[in-house]
């Protein structure tokens, strides 16, 4: 009796809620420890990128204006979908041996450490404002107060270590302050980010509010920070070269650009906190007279 | 700010009422106080007013001369001689503070505060002296440097003051008795339009926090500084805290530029806060950057059109223009934009532009020849590419000094320079919307989003405008109000952080 042929499967982008190829029609073999080919995935392109910009920005003002409960909700919920494929997402997460030891923390698996991750951030979306916004004491007769708001389309740079966790603790806490994001993945294992996508795409999550590319750090980089409607960087695992260019983005059009080294993704004081939604906020300041 | 004042009658005639209001004439109110001015200022470091380097060495022909001379812009006379300082000088500063840190940032938060609030006193006891030295080196009216700049300088260190011993309360996160830690050396460069209050806004988070400073005015702007530096001195500030390096653009570039400092904030131009993004980028400098704005007023059908008039006044007028929040771009409703235009030449027509130093001025000089000739570059093309000029020639101007008499363009086009670049200038463009929506599309439609401002009596209406508009402050039934406790910044492209309020505290903080 012959071994069944398994079929390897081509992990495509996911952009505005679909799943296109990369425009560039160039893809990356992803092998185990072993050698073995395991998946393909998609060598995202420029190209690529500016079509996820589009859709971030065409799909941002209407996640911004959703109540914050319903944001909260939708978030939970795509805990939920990653709940239900745990086994797979732990597979992947566990496909290149080695570096394994990594990827637990105690018992709590990175999977595990990922969903209570979403979860954490989907019960912020209505507290965030609380906690960052304030009324201020002006000296006249004014109504004064400052309130969050979102900064707009965010660009997303992924370290390798912890393929799931990191992406996931770099993306809820602006996404649950209403902005949406293009996220590059893991260079070394993409496949977490590909299996998310579908669980994001089966949650309730509008089309285009999370975007994610695979492709090359060193590649995608300075069109992050080049491109014009991204209005803040979110990155982690970049050379001093890669943030360097980052920076620069911030001359481009005044980006904001955060960069976080050496985090223990693993640690819920480091990764979870309102000063992580922080830097992907504007502070809006509204002064009205009060008089009769 | 821009009240209309009674006018003195100084003879019989004028009593005739029939006359309209702007052809009364007004009895001089010159500001008799003269402060004392020495013929020449050197650089505060470490403590002193020292020479700045090279000027006492042999200079070789070609090098520039040690000193500069601030003018007065009303006059175009000479006030005194002020020191160009060189990277060497602003290496010196940076040493002395960064010397003072580590003893500042250690100092009982309590002690600091106290320090602050010696400063908010001393700069209300001299309140007098420094208005009248903030007209004389940078043209504003005696009035508002009198009733805005000086008080709200001197509000910001008293509000900041008290910050010191609390700063472990101002953040989520913050454990008991942990306080957020300063971040060391910070570089603050500043503009000439609020040149005493600019230098508030900057040193007194950063001292609060327990961070010491470099602070490099503006060329043209530099007297009510150095005063300040004067009062650091006063109160005992420990030398090296605060250090004043005065000079042009190289001060700043070199300041920018030193491997020493932590944090670097600026307020200025766009152009000038992305060259210093550029400069930053790669280092871990840490940035706050103030920068331009082309702010959007929105007057709806539904608003009360003599207060919005008034508004429109202090936000396009309000000193001299020359305000990066300033209410540029004038977007009014068809069905009142008439009223409006009719309503805004008898306002503006009313508006004295003359003598700095004269009590009823409302506008005073120009800050300098260079701002004057940028002024005057927009109205040309603004004229050129077919927009109308309405320009109040009330006032006769002084035959010395920068004037610009206060005017507004009609028949602008979303596309004309001066519907889409920062003049800094008493010139408005005024178009027109039909609906809310395009009034809040056209008004987002800029890289900037800085300050907004909205007119309606309809409640409803104006948080739902307020809420869609892309802007740091956005005020609502007035405009070009500024305080201590309320963050004050931008969105986009005019710069990130915010000054002022708990949000301010961020910018010099690890948290």
């Amino acid at each position: 009796m012959t071994n069944r042929l398994p079929i390897i499967k081509t992990h495509k982008l996911f952009i505005g809620g679909k799943f296109p190829r990369t425009e560039s029609g160039r893809s990356v073999k992803i092998t185990d420890a072993a050698g073995n080919t395991i998946a393909h995935t998609c060598h995202g392109s420029r190209k690529d990128l500016r079509n996820a910009v589009e859709a971030a920005a065409k799909a941002q003002p209407g996640w911004a204006s959703a109540t914050a409960y319903l944001r909260g909700q939708i978030l939970y919920r795509l805990a939920e979908m990653m709940e239900g494929k745990r086994r797979e997402l732990r597979a992947a997460v566990e496909l290149q041996e080695g570096i394994e030891a990594q990827r637990h923390q105690g018992s709590k698996s990175e999977v595990d450490a990922s969903i209570d991750r979403v979860i954490h951030y989907a019960g912020w979306t209505d507290k965030y404002p609380q906690v960052l916004g304030c009324a201020n004491p002006v000296a006249g007769p004014y109504h004064n107060f400052t309130t969050p708001e979102p900064v707009g389309v965010v660009g997303i740079v992924c370290p390798d270590d912890a393929p799931l966790l990191a992406l996931v603790s770099l993306v809820a806490p602006v996404v649950c302050a209403g902005n949406s994001c293009i996220v590059l993945a893991s260079e070394t294992n993409p496949i977490p980010a590909c299996i998310l996508a579908e669980a994001i795409a089966t949650s309730d999550m509008p089309a285009g509010v999370i975007n994610i590319l695979t492709g090359f750090r060193d590649e995608l980089t300075p069109h992050f920070a080049n491109h014009r409607e991204i209005a803040a960087i979110h990155a982690a695992g970049v050379t001093a070269e890669q943030r360097k260019t980052l920076d620069l983005g911030a001359a481009e059009n005044l980006k904001r650009v955060t960069v976080r080294d050496a985090i223990d993704w693993f640690d819920d004081n480091t990764c979870e906190s309102p000063n992580w939604i922080e830097p992907f906020v504007e502070y809006k300041t509204i002064w009205h007279p009060s008089s009769a | 700010m821009m009240n209309p004042h009674t006018p003195t009658l100084s003879s019989p005639h004028h009593l005739d009422f029939a006359t309209s209001l702007t052809q009364w004439e007004y009895a001089p109110a010159p500001e008799s106080v003269r402060p004392e001015i020495a013929e020449r200022y050197g650089l505060f470091i470490n403590g002193q007013f020292v020479e700045p380097q090279g000027s006492d060495r042999a200079r070789s022909a070609s090098e520039e001369p040690a000193y500069f001379p601030s003018i007065n812009p009303a006059t175009e006379s000479t006030i005194c001689e002020v020191a160009q300082g060189s990277a060497a000088d602003v290496d010196a500063a940076v040493q002395a503070a960064r010397e003072a840190f580590p003893a500042w940032a250690a100092l009982p938060a309590k002690e600091r505060g106290k320090y602050l609030y010696r400063i908010a006193r001393r700069i209300q006891e001299r309140a007098r002296e420094l208005a009248v030295l903030e007209t004389i080196d940078g043209g504003k009216p005696i009035r508002e440097s009198r009733d805005i700049d000086i008080p709200l300088a001197a509000a910001h260190f008293f509000y900041h003051a008290g910050w010191a011993d609390k700063l472990r309360f101002a953040f989520p996160g913050s454990r008991a008795g942990e306080t957020p830690a300063p971040l060391g050396v910070c570089g603050q460069i500043i503009p000439w339009n609020f040149p005493l209050l600019m230098a508030a806004w900057k040193l007194a988070p950063a001292l609060a926090c327990g961070n010491t400073c470099v602070l490099k005015p503006a060329e043209t702007t530099p007297l009510t500084v150095l005063r300040l530096a004067e009062i650091c001195q006063e109160v005992g500030l420990p030398k090296g805290v605060v250090n004043i390096v005065t000079g042009d653009g190289r001060t700043g570039e070199a300041l920018v530029n030193h491997p020493d400092v932590n944090k670097i904030a600026f307020t200025g131009s766009t152009a000038v806060g992305k060259k210093i993004a550029t400069t930053a980028a790669g280092t871990g400098k840490r940035l706050t950057l103030e920068l331009g704005g082309k702010s959007p007023n929105i007057i709806f059908e539904d608003a009360s059109l003599d207060q919005a008039v008034e508004g429109i006044i202090e936000g396009i007028y309000f000193n001299q223009g020359h305000v990066c929040c300033a209410g540029s771009r004038l977007f009014v409703q068809e069905s009142v934009l008439d009223e409006t235009i009719a309503k805004l030449k008898v306002r503006m027509a009313s508006l004295r532009v003359g003598d700095p130093l004269d009590k009823n001025t409302d506008i005073g000089a120009i800050n300098s020849r260079t701002q004057l000739n940028t002024i005057k570059h927009y109205i040309d093309e603004g004229r050129a590419e077919g927009a109308e000029l309405h320009e109040s020639t009330t006032s006769v101007l002084p035959d010395a000094g920068y004037w610009c008499r206060p005017s507004f363009f009609t028949g602008v086009q979303p596309s004309h320079t001066i519907a889409r670049e920062e003049i800094f200038g008493p010139v408005l463009a005024v178009l027109s919307f039909r609906t809310p929506e395009e009034a809040i599309t056209r008004a987002n439609n800029t890289p900037y989003g800085l300050a907004a401002g909205v007119w309606t009596d309809k409640g409803s209406k104006i948080f739902e405008v307020a809420s869609k508009l892309k802007a740091g402050i956005v005020w609502l039934n007035t405009f070009n109000k500024f305080d201590p406790t309320s963050p004050f910044g931008g969105f986009k492209e005019s710069g990130f952080g915010r000054e002022g309020g708990l949000h301010g505290l961020r910018g010099y903080v690890r948290c």
